[in-house]
C-alpha cells in the first residue's frame, strides 16, 4: 500500500460512516434499512447533445436489508464501506482486490464467506463510488497501472520529475491515479494526443520515434483504456488544450473504445464530467480506410455473430447518430469484415508511422 | 487326398435322442450355474422359491430357514466362508409338505412339476429349477439330494436320497425310509454344491434381503456361512389372494398352439371349443369369429387344419376380445412394497404404486414400482464433518452415489444381468430431472435412492432360462414407465416440500449471520461508539416480523401429513408420517402419532446409521422399538422448537 497525501479526508469518511447510520436510524424506527445506488445501465444514462457528455438519469435502486435477494449484498456493502473507511483513517491507498481479501472472511457459525469472489466485491465499490458521489481516487482505490505514455511531457509523481521524453521505447506507466493532488503536469510541449487503442501499434510509433517527428504525446491503455489512461488525456486537453486523436481497430468494440474516451461509459457515467472528452476524434482505423489505402481484402477479418450484434447495438445508441457514424458503421456491416491496426504491417512494417498517420493528418480525415 | 466317406447308414447309427438333462449338464449356465457364486445362489433360490409357492398354494403363511454351511471337503477344518468351495444349503419350510411317490420325481426329474400347464402367477414356471439344482450338486460333488418331507402331523415324515439319470431324465433313489422329524408339516431339501460365497452385489445375503423386502407376509431366518444369523420378520399378518388359475386368451396364442388345442379339445363343436377353452370368449363372440373365417360353429374342432385353422387364426386377431381378467395375478399391493421397503432399507420417503392390469401377447400382467430415498433421518441428524470454509474456487461436495435397481418377477428378485431387463431400461428413460432428481444422459439418476419394480403376470416374458432379465415389450416397458412415473410425481412433491422447508429455515439463517456482519461493521464504522446489542436486538426484530415468525414452523409442514401423496410414508427425525408398518417388537397398543404427549422427554436416536440392509435380527429389534416413540414426541418438539435447533438440522 502506498501512502496518499493528506487531503480533505474527513468528508470521505463521513460519507462512509453515513452508511453506518442508515442502518442504525432505520433500526431506531423499526424500518427495513436501506440504501438507495443509482442505477448504472444504458436504461439511466442521458446523452446531453449540448455537452456532447454521457450523463447518469436520476433513477436509483433501493437496495434493501430484509429482501433475500438482496440481504447479501447489502450486508457485503457495509462490509466493503467499513474497509474503505478503514482506508481513510489510515491514510493509505489500495487494490479492488485487496479490498476482497480485507472484507473476506467466513461468518460466524457457519462456512458461508462473505465473499466468494472478487466479481462479487468489485461492482460494491463502484456502487459506493456513485451513492456517496465521491470519486474512487477518493476513496482511496486504484487499479493496475494499465497504460503507458512517453513523449514531451514533464511530470512530477510523488516528488520526481519524470520526462517522458527520456524513457526509451518503454515510457512512463500511467497509474490509475492521476488526480493534480497525485501527478503534476510541469510542462508539455506537444501539438496533439495520439491515444492508441493497442500496446503493439504504440511500440511501434514510440520505436519510430513518431512523437519526436510530430511532436505529440502518445498514450496508450492496452484496450480499453483505464480511468488513469483517460484522465490524463482529459487533463491534457483541458490543461493545455491539446487536441486529442483516438487510433482503434476497425470494429464494434474499437467504435466504443472512442465513443468511451468521447463521451464518457455507460458504466462510469457520473465520471463522464471528468474524464470525457468532447471533442476527441476517430482518427482510424475507419471502414474506409482499407478502399482508401489499398489494404488486401484477405487482411481482414469476418464478422462474427457478436460483433454484429455489437455494431447494431452501437447504431442505436443516441451519441452515434450523426450521419458520418451511421455511414462509417453501416459500411463495416456491409462489407462483413473487420480490420485490426496490425493489419496495415500487410504493407509495409512502418507503414502506419510512415504513410497512414502522416496523411491522416495532412488530410484532416477523421470523423468527430 | 484321402477322404473319409461315411454312409447315411453309419451316420444314422449315431444319430440318437438328447435327454434334456443330458442337455443341461452340458449348458448348466442356461439355467443360472454359470459360476460357483452364482450356483450357489441358484441353489438357494430354486429351493426357496419352491418352498414359497408351495406354502402360498396351500394357504400357510410361508416361514423358510435357509441354512448355507461351509463343508470341508477332505474331512480336515472347514475352511473360511469366504475361502470354501463347498457347501451344504438346507431349505425347510413349514409348509404342506409333499406325497411319499411325489418326491423323487420333483427332485430328480427335470421338466416335471405343477406349473407348467397352468396359466397361474406363481414363481416357479416350467419345473426345471430344483433338479436342475440337485443335478448340479450331482455333478460337482456327487453328493444326491435329502429331501425329509411330511405332510401332517399324523403322517409320517419320509426321508428321501435322490440323484437325476442324466441319460433318461428319470429319478435314481438312493435311500427312502421313515424317520423321526421335529417338525410336523413341511418340506426340508438339503444340497451339497460345490460353490463360493461372497458378499454384496448379487449375493445370497441379497438375495434373501430382497425376497424380505416383496414377501412381507414371509417369515424368513438366514444361517449365513459365516455363522451370522438374520431373521427377516413378517410385517403383514396375512396371506397375498390367492392368484386363480385362467384359459389362455385368444391374442396370447401362436398358431401352432391353435392347432394342437384344436387337436385336443373336448368340445364337439367349433364355437363351443372356442367358448370353453378360451377366456373372455363368449358363445356368441365364437360364432362371430366362425363368421368372420367362414367356416360353420359346428364344425368338428379335429377337422380344422390347413387354411381353415389359418382363417380361424386370423379370424381371431381380427376380433375384438375383451383383455384378460386379471384376478390370475395377485400383485404384492402398494401397502406390502411399502411395509417391505420400510422394514429393509433406511431413508426418508418411502411410496409404492401398482399399476391398472395390462396385456401383453395376451398375457395379463400387472406392474408394481416403489421407491426408498433418502439417508434416513439417524444420517441425517449425524452431526456433519466440521465445515470447513471454501477457498475461491472450490464447491461443496456433492456425493454422486446412483441409484439401485431391485428387479422382481413374480416376487422373485433379479439379481443379473440387470441392463438386459425391461425394468432397468424403465428406469433410465423415466426422465428422473422433472422429479428433482440428478440424472446424466443414458444413466441411472443419482441419489440416495432404491427403486423397486415388480412385474406380476402369468407368463413373465424372460430373456433366457435362468430367468434373470425381463424381456422387453413395448407394452410391458410402457407400465413400467407409467409406474416410476407416478413414483417420480411423489417423490418430486416430497423433496419440493422438503427444499421449501430448508429454504424457509435459510431465509431465517440468512437474517441471522448477516445481521452479525452487519452489526459488526457499524461498529467498527461508528469507530466502536456503537450500542451493538441494541442494534442486534432492533435488527432481529425486524426481520422476525419480515419472514412471518411463527408461521414459518407451518410452512415447514411439521403438522402436516404427507397429503396428496397416497401409499407413501416419510420419516423425519420427529417421526413417521403416513401408513408405516408396526413392526414387530413394538407393542400393540402405541398412541396415534397425533396424540401429544409433551410429557415424554425428547431423547436423541443413537441408533446406528449403518443398518442398512439390516445386519442382524437383533439390530432390527431395536430399530422397530425405537421407532415408535419418536412419533409421538412431534407434537411436543415442534411447540418448543428454538431457531437454534432449526439450524441445527438444516446445516
Amino acid at each position: 500500500m502506498a501512502r496518499a497525501k493528506p487531503k480533505n479526508t474527513g468528508v470521505v469518511e463521513k460519507k462512509l460512516i453515513g452508511v453506518a447510520d442508515t442502518v442504525i436510524t432505520a433500526a431506531e424506527r423499526s424500518k427495513d434499512p436501506t440504501l438507495s445506488i443509482p442505477v448504472r445501465s444504458l436504461a439511466n444514462v442521458n446523452f446531453n447533445e449540448k455537452r456532447g457528455l454521457i450523463e447518469m438519469g436520476r433513477r436509483k435502486q433501493e437496495r434493501t436489508f430484509f429482501n433475500v435477494a438482496m440481504a447479501k449484498k447489502f450486508m457485503q456493502t457495509v462490509l466493503v464501506a467499513d474497509a474503505l473507511a478503514e482506508l481513510q483513517r489510515a491514510n493509505l491507498t489500495t487494490s479492488l482486490r485487496e479490498i476482497y481479501y480485507r472484507t473476506k472472511h467466513t461468518m460466524k457459525s457457519s462456512h458461508e464467506n462473505t465473499f466468494d469472489g472478487q466479481n462479487e466485491s468489485d461492482p460494491l465499490i463502484e456502487d459506493l463510488e456513485v451513492a456517496l458521489a465521491a470519486l474512487r481516487e477518493e476513496l482511496h482505490v486504484r487499479a493496475e497501472n494499465a497504460g503507458s505514455v512517453v513523449g514531451p511531457l514533464v511530470l512530477n509523481d510523488d516528488g520526481d520529475r519524470v520526462d517522458c521524453a527520456r524513457l526509451g521505447k518503454g515510457g512512463y506507466s500511467v497509474p490509475s491515479i492521476v488526480e493534480p493532488e497525485y501527478i503534476a503536469i510541469q510542462r508539455c510541449t506537444a501539438d496533439f494526443v495520439l491515444l492508441v487503442e493497442k500496446g503493439t501499434q504504440w511500440n511501434r510509433l514510440s520505436e519510430d520515434k513518431f512523437w519526436r517527428r510530430y511532436n505529440c504525446v502518445l498514450l496508450t491503455g492496452n484496450g480499453q483504456p483505464p480511468r488513469g489512461v483517460r484522465r490524463l488525456a482529459r487533463r491534457l486537453h483541458q490543461e493545455y488544450k491539446l487536441p486529442v486523436y483516438v487510433l482503434v481497430d476497425n470494429d464494434p468494440w474499437g467504435y466504443y473504445i472512442y465513443s468511451v474516451v468521447k463521451q464518457g461509459s455507460i458504466n462510469l457515467a457520473f465520471e463522464s464530467e471528468r474524464m470525457a472528452i468532447p471533442k476527441a476524434k476517430f482518427i482510424g482505423l475507419s471502414s474506409a480506410d482499407p478502399d482508401r489505402y489499398g489494404l488486401p481484402r484477405n487482411v481482414g477479418i469476418k464478422l462474427n455473430d457478436k460483433d454484429v450484434s455489437r455494431a447494431k447495438e452501437l447504431l442505436k445508441y443516441r451519441w452515434f447518430q450523426k450521419k458520418e457514424w451511421q455511414d462509417e458503421v453501416k459500411r463495416m456491416l456491409a462489407s462483413g469484415l473487420k480490420y485490426e491496426l496490425d493489419a496495415l504491417a500487410n504493407k509495409d512494417f512502418r507503414f502506419l508511422t510512415k504513410t497512414y498517420l502522416p496523411r491522416k493528418l495532412k488530410e484532416q480525415d477523421w470523423l468527430d | 487326398m484321402s477322404t473319409v466317406t461315411v454312409s447315411a447308414v453309419e451316420m444314422g447309427a449315431r444319430q440318437r435322442e438328447i435327454s434334456v438333462s443330458e442337455f443341461f449338464t452340458k449348458n448348466r449356465h442356461l439355467l443360472g450355474f454359470d459360476n460357483p457364486r452364482k450356483a450357489l445362489l441358484t441353489c438357494v433360490k430354486e429351493a426357496v422359491d419352491n418352498a414359497l409357492d408351495a406354502s402360498e398354494e396351500a394357504g400357510i403363511l410361508p416361514e423358510v430357514v435357509v441354512k448355507v454351511d461351509v463343508v470341508s471337503s477332505d474331512g480336515a477344518a472347514p475352511p473360511p466362508a469366504s475361502q470354501a468351495t463347498r457347501f451344504r444349503v438346507t431349505v425347510i419350510d413349514y409348509g404342506p409338505g409333499i406325497v411319499r411317490q411325489q418326491i423323487p420325481p420333483i427332485f430328480a426329474k427335470l421338466l416335471y412339476g405343477s406349473k407348467f400347464h397352468r396359466l397361474r402367477m406363481s414363481r416357479g414356471q416350467q419345473g426345471i429349477g430344483i433338479s436342475a439344482a440337485g443335478m448340479y450338486a450331482q455333478l460337482t460333488t456327487g453328493k444326491p439330494v435329502q429331501i425329509i418331507s411330511r405332510t401332517g402331523a399324523r403322517a409320517a415324515a419320509h426321508y428321501f436320497e435322490v440323484s437325476i439319470d442324466t441319460k433318461k431324465n428319470e429319478p435314481r433313489i438312493f435311500e427312502n425310509k421313515k424317520i423321526e422329524w421335529e417338525s410336523h408339516r413341511g418340506t426340508q431339501v438339503t444340497l451339497e454344491i460345490e460353490g463360493r460365497y461372497q458378499k454384496g452385489r448379487s449375493s445370497v445375503d441379497e438375495y434373501l434381503e430382497q425376497v424380505a423386502i416383496a414377501n412381507p407376509h414371509v417369515k424368513l431366518v438366514y444361517h449365513a456361512p459365516d455363522g451370522e444369523v438374520r431373521e427377516y420378520p413378517r410385517t403383514i399378518q396375512e396371506l397375498p389372494p390367492q392368484p386363480r388359475e385362467i384359459k389362455p386368451h385368444p391374442y396370447g396364442i401362436e398358431f401352432g398352439v391353435l392347432l394342437r388345442m384344436l387337436h385336443d379339445t373336448k368340445s364337439h363343436s367349433l364355437a363351443g371349443f372356442l367358448a370353453a377353452d378360451f377366456s373372455r370368449v363368449s358363445h356368441p363372440l365364437a360364432v362371430e369369429i366362425c363368421k368372420t373365417a367362414k367356416l360353420s360353429p359346428d364344425a368338428r374342432p379335429r377337422n380344422i387344419h390347413g387354411s381353415a385353422a389359418e382363417a380361424l387364426f386370423k379370424a381371431i386377431q381380427a376380433t375384438k376380445i375383451m383383455a384378460p381378467s386379471s384376478n390370475c395375478i395377485s400383485p404384492i399391493g402398494e401397502k406390502a412394497i411399502l411395509h417391505g421397503l420400510y422394514k429393509q432399507i433406511t431413508g426418508e420417503f418411502y411410496t409404492a404404486v401398482t399399476r391398472p392390469p395390462a396385456v401383453y401377447r395376451g398375457n395379463p400382467f400387472v406392474i408394481e414400482a416403489g421407491l426408498a430415498y433418502g439417508k434416513g433421518p439417524d444420517q441425517v441428524a449425524a452431526p456433519e464433518a466440521p465445515a470447513v470454509p471454501l477457498a475461491e474456487g472450490e464447491q461443496e461436495k456433492d456425493d454422486s452415489e446412483l441409484a439401485r435397481v431391485i428387479r422382481y418377477a413374480n416376487r422373485v428378485p433379479l439379481l443379473y444381468q440387470q441392463s438386459a431387463c425391461a425394468t432397468f431400461k424403465a428406469v433410465l428413460e423415466t426422465a428422473w430431472r422433472n422429479y428433482g432428481i440428478a440424472q446424466s444422459r443414458g444413466a441411472l439418476p443419482a441419489g440416495p435412492m432404491v427403486v423397486f419394480v415388480h412385474m406380476a403376470s402369468v407368463w413373465v416374458p424372460f430373456t433366457s432360462e435362468s430367468k434373470e432379465a425381463i424381456a422387453d415389450y413395448d407394452e410391458i416397458r410402457k407400465e413400467i414407465r407409467l409406474a416410476l412415473q407416478e413414483c417420480g410425481r411423489r417423490l418430486g412433491v416430497f423433496l419440493r416440500r422438503r427444499e421449501r422447508a430448508k429454504s424457509e429455515f435459510r431465509r431465517r439463517n440468512i437474517f441471522e449471520l448477516y445481521i452479525e456482519e452487519v452489526v459488526e461493521a457499524c461498529a467498527r464504522l461508528k469507530g466502536g461508539k456503537l450500542p451493538k446489542e441494541r442494534l442486534k436486538s432492533q435488527l432481529h426484530k425486524i426481520a422476525a416480523k419480515r419472514t412471518g415468525g411463527a408461521r414459518t414452523d407451518e410452512i415447514l409442514g411439521r403438522n402436516t401429513g404427507p397429503e396428496g401423496l397416497p401409499h407413501s410414508i416419510i420419516v423425519t427425525p420427529d417421526g413417521t408420517e403416513g401408513e408405516a408398518p408396526a413392526l414387530p417388537g413394538t407393542p400393540g397398543d402405541v398412541a396415534p402419532p397425533e396424540e401429544p404427549t409433551p410429557s415424554e422427554p425428547p431423547k436423541a436416536r443413537t441408533e446406528k446409521s449403518d443398518v442398512r440392509p439390516v445386519a442382524k435380527a437383533k439390530s432390527v429389534q431395536t430399530k422397530a422399538a425405537k421407532r415408535k416413540p419418536k412419533a409421538a414426541k412431534r407434537t411436543a418438539k415442534t411447540a418448543g422448537r428454538s431457531p437454534k435447533a432449526a439450524r441445527r438440522k438444516t446445516r
